[in-house]
């Protein structure tokens, strides 16, 4: 049976004014607050914990086992933490999201608040986005005016106090602990993980850090309950998700789609090639997940099935290119990207990004050799597993899935040093 | 497989302790150990940059990579043994047994290695550099890196005396944690992201700390070096030789590297109990002193012709020392002021002589504001203190609570800072600071700070916040007391009385490295050797026993302390003085003093450099320096601190050296030949168990008020100040603290001065004008710094803490 | 030195400072917002700039320090009166972003030299940067002005919106509010918008952004129907 689309946390988009109160109202906006208000907070974990929602930032965490985390009776503040630094190449799902319905996502911050007993959130937004935080910040100044936010929200006897806090250009504070130093004031620099955020987090406070998608359909599993939500996407992968398709097809933009759907299904959704150009590669969930060719059109895109196919779901940031993109040069450009991003915390990610850059570089001007290949993956390998955070196992993945598909094209980049010896001058010890 | 297993089955592990296994080999551990602990203690090396013992893990350069192993199931990625607690049956391959964990090294060293300049045969580190050694031993042979390094404009001077290379920095974050968290000083931090990421400072703010050194020291690489060592030496052409700092009464045991009998530098060394692995900046630089151009090298007579100072042998040295002290003995006395910075030996020397060669108790280490109360203090409740009884570092860091009065710590004893801050950060411990206004020290101990008046301090005592004194009570509270309380009536007094009533433990924690070791050594007027008073007959006569005098030898009186020597000689009644290194600039009195010397009184000085004592003097013999000499220095905690000759064939002499023959010249027999000869006569005496001089009662003291034309002064020294033993070493006396007065805003309202950069402090003896800052005083009171100007607290003004001042804006416009 | 930054810093600026201090249940949260706000006076944060948030924040300037000169928004140097951001990750850069900033580079320039990677033209109106991904990749390639979106930009679109601003006009973003300037957005993104009240209305659904929405209702699918969901029980608390 093919995927048909299943518009959940899109559906408001439609309407005019999709972002005020109002239009959030009359459209069953704030129902899913006042039905978990009447129930116990455990409850709700119990209910998101059920429905197998899953993380949608890109590691595909349970979303319920991850609010269990967090101990309670401990005396301490709880907090959450909106993840909203969208900035993983390919992701613009969060973006359009908080610009059309950003009610939707502080209903969702209001309930999940509730359920961890938390009575201050953040949503930490990119700050290149203006309008976006325009729209947040006044959709929370509504909301504060409702009495959703503030003291004793509709009679409940729960307080809390949402700030909408702008970042300052730094992708790797999606990194959910560089996040939360970047909150803090700091470097946004990662963490060591243990302690995990539940437990020290915020202000070492246990903490719940989600991304926007997640907590925007929270609302959605109050209502309509955890069977509805399993009803669509995998039994692993339950729910709806935004489908970001951008690049080479006729008709990008935002699908959301059951988990679980194919890249073939998309693609015919999206009006096939641009230009009936073939496919040559793409991303199932923006750059850090390795790429995937024509081969694996079928491959089911939920987080086993991408998995099983040797990449990752990730956010589901689907980047299309066609045969007219040069592979070593979009690798180039993911690892300046990488190397530009890079925070400098760790060894590996910030000199081997340094260094891979400079290889590929070299390379794309025709300067490389087939060494420069093996080397290339050598110090990928020497980079994965071995950096202090996930940026640099994302670093790696175009480069090593790029070679792997196409090592053909990084081989043709050095025909024309094919024939000279390799003779490594070392830059500074021949002096 | 099976072999192996069976063979240790019998290892018990006790409570609170793991199990695991590294490269085969089964190791028990106590909870909680960081794996690259583990690995050490069985003689495991994991290379590693960014971790250190003493600070937080970090995890950021990832050279430590393991394989591990939990539940039996292998963990996906290498893991960093830094940040890694070990666990029951966790199964670790390092380097030595796992392949991947080695290619993860030498993967990690490669990329270190990739933007590293080739500096070794121009970098101070070169030969004691863990990055070359680490890279010999884990690294690739041979470098595939052919692209272009980032390189940075170098050095550059992150403050006078740390010259930054950030082309060579790996960016182990040593340097910036230990300055965050032990210092509590982020003037040094990491700034931009990525390859770009550098240690830096901001524009306008160097990197004032006073423990900047000990990045330098805990480096791995020679990003951070010393602008006064840069390009001076190979550390294989150094020979090191432990010893012990001799400036503040911490003791904190260094290590001092020398070459062709130069100092070249000085590093810590690593006590757990003491010093933990810092010294401040002051014991770390500050020894450049004794090679000043003013050393004296030859002993001088006043020639009896011209009046004037020449140099003289020894012989006639002693001779003239002999015969004018004998002279002057006869003609009144001689006094004996044997300085606060000698060791155990030569302190001891001092006293001996006073009472064997001069026959007086009239002899006083002091010099420094001293009083009667302060006396009685030293001789109940100081002398004998030791480690086992009395409070240490330790005790220190674990009290719940610390009561700080008239201690100025991070000025005073660094090292017992650390610990308080210390304390505070891993145990939340509460840290009281009884002062005048909220100093960097406050700050960084989460201090909070009780003001009073100065010289209120005693009154205050009985008025504590009930917070505090609740806390005092709880077992394990400690007092701290400070130099400064003996210019406070009282103080001394209430404080012992404050620890009775609460259980809390009572320290004394003096300036000066010869404090201790003056009380022990009796070079006081109220004390022989080991506390003994000197009015106890029974104490008298152990000590002729031991000396070999026949009973009734000993002076039975009290003697005179320093401002009664002084006076007395000031006015005839004392003939003769014995000085050994006094600075007249740090005498209350320094106007007496110098009237005393000039008075006509025969003067033999014992001293290191010119001063205007040795000026004055009528035989001047010179001493060896600490570094030219062994001895033993007792620290505040009364912890005895040994320490070996570290330059060795100088030919200078110690002090107890000199004693010893200038007392064969007097017909008496010191027995202190040697520093060692010296410590085995003081053991001879054996340890006091009878009477101790009693405790003393004196009642708080009323402090003066601020009027409308007179504020009160607060003042205390300042680690990096003009003091004489910081001179010769300008890089260090370029991170000195700003010299400022400060007073609150409404004070400096109320003096008319609020709106002047800069203001004049002043008494009818003269004035201190200096550039002004606003801080949390009480009102009516203006503080100065004692010694960081050119016109000094106890010289230009003859004033100390407490003393009445008058606030004026500056005459002239400039600070003086 | 405390009257210089009076000087350069006004009340109204320290009372918005404490007004962001005061939002955050630990102070030094303030500081990213508070950077933007000192960006928002002087076009860029400088040395006063970060001497101003160590003082409200009780900061060494080189803790600030650090922080300002992690993130790629804090420049370092006076902008123009407009920021334009250019994204040049790769699949901007593979529907023409790269060519889109090659000839902004060129005209934008002078003295036949192009114009750098944040570097002002000399009329002073604009600054041009590469940006990274900007999370609009469905309607690429995209710039921003003053981080406002221009989206499905090419070389001869995004030349002509330049030498519009260029001429004193402010054309309307694709999505996102009227345009003002780098320091009023800055001032926006401190968390200050008052008095603009309508700047929401800016619109923000490009036909992209409604591409699933159209294509389901087009052929009538829907996500499954909602009933009331129930709630699980209460679970037992753990002994």
């Amino acid at each position: 049976m093919s995927n048909e689309l299943v518009p959940v946390l899109t559906k408001r988009w439609l309407s005019p004014n999709s972002w005020t109160m109002d239009t959030y109202e009359q459209l069953e906006g704030y129902q899913g607050l006042r039905k978990a208000l009447g129930a116990q907070p455990d409850q709700l974990i119990e209910l998101v914990k059920a429905s197998g929602l899953r993380g949608r930032g890109g590691a595909g965490f349970p979303t319920g086992l991850k609010w269990s985390f967090i101990p309670q009776g401990d005396g301490k503040p709880h907090y959450l933490v909106i993840n909203a630094d969208e900035g993983e190449p390919g992701t613009c799902k969060d973006i359009p999201l908080m610009m059309a319905d950003p009610h939707s996502l502080i209903e969702g911050c209001i309930i999940t608040s509730y359920a961890i007993r938390a009575n201050f959130c953040a949503i930490y937004v990119r700050g290149e986005v203006l309008h976006c935080i325009r729209r947040l910040n006044a959709a929370v100044q509504e909301a504060y005016a409702k009495g959703y936010l503030g003291k004793n929200i509709l009679g409940s006897g729960f307080d809390l106090d949402i700030v909408v806090h702008a970042g300052a250009g730094a992708y790797i504070c999606g990194e959910e602990t560089a996040l939360l130093d970047s909150l803090e004031g700091r470097r946004g620099q990662p963490r060591l993980k243990p302690p995990f955020p539940a437990t020290s987090g915020l202000y070492a406070s246990p903490t719940v850090v989600n991304n926007v998608e997640t907590i925007t359909s929270v609302p959605y599993i109050v209502l309509g309950g955890s069977d509805w939500f399993r009803a669509m996407g995998t039994e692993k992968s339950p729910g709806p998700k935004i489908y970001s398709i951008s690049g080479h097809v006729e008709k990008p933009g935002q699908y959301e789609a059951p988990l679980g759907i194919t890249l073939r299904e998309l693609l015919e959704m999206a009006g096939g090639m641009k230009d009936g150009i073939p496919l040559k590669f793409w991303t199932p969930g923006g750059s850090s997940t390795p790429l995937f060719t024509a081969e694996h059109l079928d491959v089911p895109l939920d987080f086993e099935g991408a998995a099983a196919a040797g990449s990752m779901l990730g956010t589901t940031a689907v980047q299309v290119f066609n045969e007219t993109v040069s592979v070593p040069w979009a690798v180039m450009k993911w690892t300046e990207f990488y190397k530009h991003e890079s925070c400098g915390k760790c060894t590996p990610c910030r000199e081997g990004t340094y260094w891979l850059t400079q290889i590929l570089q070299r390379m794309c001007k025709g300067e490389g050799t087939a060494a420069d290949i093996e080397n290339l993956l050598d110090i990928c390998d020497n980079i994965l597993g071995r950096s202090f955070c996930a940026l640099g196992d994302g670093a790696v993945s175009p480069i090593t899935s790029g070679i792997k598909y196409f090592r053909h094209e990084f081989l043709a980049l050095c025909e024309k040093n094919a024939e000279d010896s390799y003779e490594a001058f070392l830059a500074g010890a021949s002096a | 497989m099976t072999l192996a297993a069976d063979k240790n089955t019998d290892i018990v592990v006790p409570d609170g302790h793991v199990k695991l296994t590294i490269d085969g080999a089964e190791v028990v551990a106590p909870k909680g150990e960081l794996l690259i602990r583990t690995a050490e203690r069985l003689g495991t090396v994991i290379p590693r940059f960014c971790d250190h013992p003493l600070l937080e893990p970090a995890g950021a350069c990832r050279q430590c990579l393991v394989e591990v192993e939990m539940g039996g199931r292998p963990m996906p990625k290498p893991q960093a043994s830094c940040t890694l607690t070990v666990a029951d049956g966790m199964v670790v391959k390092t380097q030595l047994t796992s392949p991947v964990a080695d290619k993860a090294q030498a993967g990690v060293m490669e990329l270190l290695l990739i933007n590293h300049p080739l500096d070794c045969p121009i970098c101070d580190k070169g030969g004691e550099c863990p990055l070359q050694n680490q890279a010999l031993k884990h690294g690739r042979t041979d470098s595939r890196f052919t692209e272009t390094k980032r390189t940075f404009p170098k050095p550059i001077a992150v403050s006078s005396q740390v010259l930054l290379d950030r082309e060579r920095c790996v960016l182990c974050q040593r340097c910036t944690r230990f300055s965050e968290q032990i210092a509590g000083d982020p003037f040094i931090e990491l700034l931009e992201r990525g390859s770009q990421q550098q240690i830096g400072t901001a524009q306008d703010q160097p990197f004032q700390s006073y423990f900047s050194g000990n990045t330098i020291q805990i480096c791995p690489v020679g990003a951070l070096t010393s602008a006064a060592y840069r390009f001076r030496s190979r550390p294989f052409d150094l020979v090191s030789t432990p010893s012990v700092c001799e400036h503040c009464a911490g003791g904190c045991a260094t290590r001092t590297d020398w070459r062709r009998g130069k100092i070249t530098r000085r590093l810590a060394a690593e006590d757990p109990q003491v010093n933990e692995e810092w010294i401040c900046d002051k014991g770390r630089f500050a020894f450049t002193y004794t090679t000043e151009p003013d050393r004296l090298l030859r002993p001088r007579v006043r020639d009896a012709k011209t009046g004037e100072l020449r140099d003289a042998s020894w012989t006639e040295a002693l001779r003239v020392a002999a015969e004018g002290l004998t002279k002057a003995k006869e003609a009144g006395g001689v006094g004996v002021l044997p300085g606060g910075r000698l060791t155990v030996e030569d302190a001891y020397a001092y006293s001996k002589f006073a009472r064997v060669a001069l026959g007086t108790n009239d002899i006083d280490y002091r010099n420094r504001p001293s009083s009667a109360e302060e006396l009685a203090f030293l001789g109940s409740t100081v002398s004998g203190t030791n480690p086992e009884h009395g409070v240490t570092y330790g005790d220190i860091e674990k009290a719940p609570a610390v009561l700080l009065i008239a201690l100025e710590p991070e000025e005073e004893a660094p090292g017992v800072f650390l610990r308080l801050r210390k304390g505070n950060r891993k145990h939340g411990n509460r840290v009281f600071h009884m002062g005048q206004w909220t100093t960097p020290a406050v700050v960084k101990t989460n201090g909070t700070l009780i003001p009073c008046l100065p010289g209120e301090e005693a009154d205050m005592l009985g008025r504590l916040p009930s917070e505090v004194d609740e806390l005092l009570r709880r077992p394990d509270a400690v007092i701290l007391l400070g130099e400064r309380a003996a210019e406070i009536t009282g103080l001394f007094s209430t404080a012992r009385e404050l620890a009775a009533q609460t259980g809390a433990k009572l320290a004394w924690i003096p300036r000066r490295a010869g404090e201790l070791a003056a009380i022990e050594a009796g070079a006081l007027p109220t004390m022989l050797p080991g506390g003994r008073p000197v009015t106890d007959s029974v104490a008298r006569a152990e000590v002729e026993l031991a000396w070999g005098l026949e009973t009734g030898t000993l002076p039975t009186a009290e003697g005179r302390d320093l401002a009664g020597i002084l006076g007395a000689v000031a006015n005839g009644r004392l003939a003769g003085l014995v000085i050994g290194s006094v600075d007249v600039h740090d005498l209350p009195n320094p106007e007496l003093a110098e009237r005393a010397l000039d008075s006509g009184v025969f003067v033999v000085s014992l001293d290191l450099r010119e001063s205007s004592v040795t000026r004055r003097a009528d035989v001047v013999l010179p001493v060896a320096a600490i570094s030219e000499k062994a001895g033993t220095y007792i620290n505040w905690e009364g912890r005895r601190r040994p320490f070996p000759v570290v330059i060795t064939g100088t030919n200078r002499l110690p002090d107890c050296r000199v004693l010893d023959t200038l007392a064969v010249e007097m017909d008496a027999d010191l027995f202190t030949q040697t520093p060692a000869a010296a410590m085995a006569d003081l053991g001879r005496l054996g340890h006091h168990t009878g009477n101790r001089i009693p405790a003393p009662s004196v009642d708080a003291g009323r402090p003066n008020r601020p009027g409308q034309r007179h504020a009160v002064l607060a003042t205390w020294h300042q680690l990096i100040d003009h003091g004489s033993m910081q001179d010769g070493e300008p890089h260090l006396a370029g991170t000195a603290r700003p010299a400022v007065a400060r007073l609150s805003v409404d004070t400096a309202k109320a003096f008319g001065v609020a709106d002047a950069a800069l203001i004049t402090v002043g008494t009818d003896r003269g004035s201190v004008t200096l550039l002004a800052e606003f801080a949390d005083l009480p009102e009516g009171v203006v503080w100065l710094p004692s010694n960081s100007t050119p016109a000094t607290v106890r010289t230009s003004l003859g004033a100390g803490h407490g003393a009445l001042v008058t606030v004026t804006t500056a005459a002239n416009g400039a600070a003086s | 030195m405390t009257e210089m930054l009076n000087d350069v810093f006004g009340q109204d600026t320290r009372t918005k400072a404490q007004q962001l201090i005061a939002r955050y249940p630990q102070s030094r949260s303030a500081l990213l917002p508070m950077l933007h706000l000192v960006q928002s006076v002087e076009g860029f944060v400088s040395q006063d700039g970060i001497r101003f948030c160590a003082e409200q924040l009780e900061l060494t300037t080189a803790e600030v320090s650090a922080v300002a000169t992690f993130y790629t928004m804090y420049k370092r140097k006076p902008c123009g009166e407009h920021l334009v951001s250019v994204c040049t990750n790769t699949l901007c850069a593979a529907l023409g972003g790269d060519a889109i900033y090659a000839r902004l580079k060129e005209e934008l320039g002078s003295d036949g030299k192009p114009l750098g990677h944040e570097q002002t033209s000399e009329d002073g109106k604009v600054t041009l940067e590469h940006a990274e991904c900007l999370a609009a990749c469905d309607l690429g390639p995209v710039l921003q002005v003053n981080y406002e979106y221009f989206d499905n930009q090419d070389p001869d679109t995004a030349s002509d919106l330049v030498a519009k601003l260029r001429a004193g006009e402010r054309p309307a973003p694709t999505r996102g509010a009227p345009l003002t300037d780098f320091k009023q957005a800055e001032l926006q993104l401190a968390g200050f918008f008052e008095g603009r009240d309508l700047d929401v209305a800016g619109p923000s659904a490009a036909k992209e952004t409604l591409r699933g929405n159209t294509v389901a209702q087009d052929r009538g699918w829907s996500a499954p129907v909602m009933p009331d969901g129930v709630l699980p029980p209460v679970p037992e608390k753990k002994k």
